[in-house]
């Protein structure tokens, strides 16, 4: 049992790890605006999959991980996580009966809630998006999310990640 | 829960209003660096097998462009000895100051900012180097921004475009002065508060003019791009293109300039 948690554990750090490597690598400033927020879409799949392992702490752990490594003022993102592992805790049952695409929509809405405590804290330094644009990762995050569904569920199931 | 959300709040803005937790960035960057720096991998080795897989007559080809592009070069520089000698014997017929060269230290970008909205670059140099907070940082073309964080093999750069940002200029054509402001948007900068009388047209090179002790004056920031003078508004729309490459430039230049000990 003790072995398996490990397991676990140590898929999830990985996964996060990855994730993060993708938030960060560099592209043009235009590709910028519409990368996924792939921390964010990473919470979501444990958060609904994985309840009993991830929640609104471990998340906002990760915000701050993805702070520091981002260089975005302390808290930013672990506000937007904190929010959506609360909702995910909320809602997971229902959103594991969904439909894939049914469920992108929900990531479109919970990645939009995310990006919008980013704005704000953004205008609060006087950084604030032109327009909507800030919304953009919102889109592309639900674009990937059958894709990210299918990798994981893989590799949940091949390495019995519970 | 909640309890997350209002430290979570706090943080940010405790962040953005003190700088109590500066100290405690600077502490934690050493962890964000192992992730730009294997973000950076790819581009190094592509970088890497493009210098080896060169051909030959590329590597002539390139040789001679060099060469020509020196002979140009060294030929501007010849008048340039004679116009430098020839300046400081004005300058000192005027009893100013004379022109210190600038000292520079050769970095290189080894991260961007992976958030669209936040203009900064992540150079290799750090408090090692004897690199400071506020210190100027160039390319080839002209002025990109100024250090805002440092740790102790790397730092932080905020460039000029960003929102935050504004740096004194003037135009090289007839000295007038006005302050450049970052809009968010990578190849444009504004020009805050010019009346619609002042001489100011499409073209004219703004430099760094010193003033507010940052930045030292002469180098080269943006071209103006285009003038729009409406009377009904009270001052002139002036947007400039910076003339740093600011998405482009590997090759950096950070100054140490004659404002050196003051922060």
């Amino acid at each position: 049992m003790a072995e398996a948690s490990r397991n676990t554990l140590s898929m999830i750090a990985v996964s996060f790890v990855l994730a993060m490597l993708l938030a960060v690598y560099p592209i043009s400033i235009e590709l910028r605006w519409v990368r996924p927020e792939f921390v964010a879409l990473l919470g979501i799949y444990w958060a609904v999959y994985l309840p009993h392992r991830i929640g609104p702490g471990i998340m906002w752990g990760m915000g701050m991980a993805q702070d520091v490594v981002e260089g975005t003022p302390l808290g930013l993102h672990a506000l937007g996580l904190v929010v959506i592992a609360y909702i995910c805790l909320l809602s997971y049952q229902r959103l594991r009966s969904f439909e894939t695409w049914q469920q992108a929509f929900w990531v479109f809405v919970l990645v939009g809630i995310h990006q919008l405590f980013g704005n704000w804290v953004h205008s609060l330094r006087g950084n604030e998006a032109a327009m909507l644009l800030f919304l953009l990762p919102a889109i592309s995050s639900a674009l990937c999310w059958p894709v990210l569904v299918y990798l994981l569920d893989k590799l949940r199931v091949h390495y019995r990640i519970n | 829960m909640l309890s997350l959300v209002l430290v979570a709040m706090l943080l940010v803005l405790v962040n953005i209003y003190t700088n109590w937790l500066d100290p405690v960035r600077s502490r934690l960057n050493v962890v964000a660096t192992p992730f730009y720096w294997i973000t950076d991998l790819p581009g190094r080795f592509s970088r890497w097998g493009e210098e080896i897989s060169i051909s030959e007559e590329n590597l002539r080809l390139q040789n001679a462009t060099l060469e020509q592009e020196l002979l140009i070069h060294k030929r501007k520089l010849q008048t340039m000895a004679a116009l430098a000698a020839e300046n400081v014997r004005l300058r000192q017929l005027l009893n100013s100051a004379e022109m210190i060269q600038d000292r520079v230290l050769v970095a290189e970008l080894i991260g961007v900012s992976p958030d669209p909205q936040r203009h900064t670059v992540v150079v290799n140099k750090g408090s090692n180097d004897g690199v400071y907070v506020g210190q100027p940082l160039l390319d080839a073309f002209g002025l990109m921004g100024q250090v805002i964080e440092l740790s102790l093999d790397h730092s932080v750069v905020l460039l000029a475009t960003d929102a935050t940002h504004a740096l004194p200029v003037q135009i090289n054509r007839n000295g007038v002065r006005a302050v450049a402001e970052g809009v968010g948007d990578l190849y444009q900068l504004k020009l805050r508060h010019v009346s619609n009388t002042v001489d100011i047209r499409e073209g004219d090179l703004l430099v760094s003019s010193g003033l507010g002790q940052r930045f030292p004056s002469g180098y080269p920031v943006a071209e103006v791009a285009s003038v729009v003078r409406d009377p009904g508004q009270p001052f002139a729309t002036v947007i400039a293109r910076p003339m740093a490459q600011m998405n482009r430039s590997r090759h950096v230049l950070l100054v140490f300039s004659k404002f050196d000990g003051e922060s």
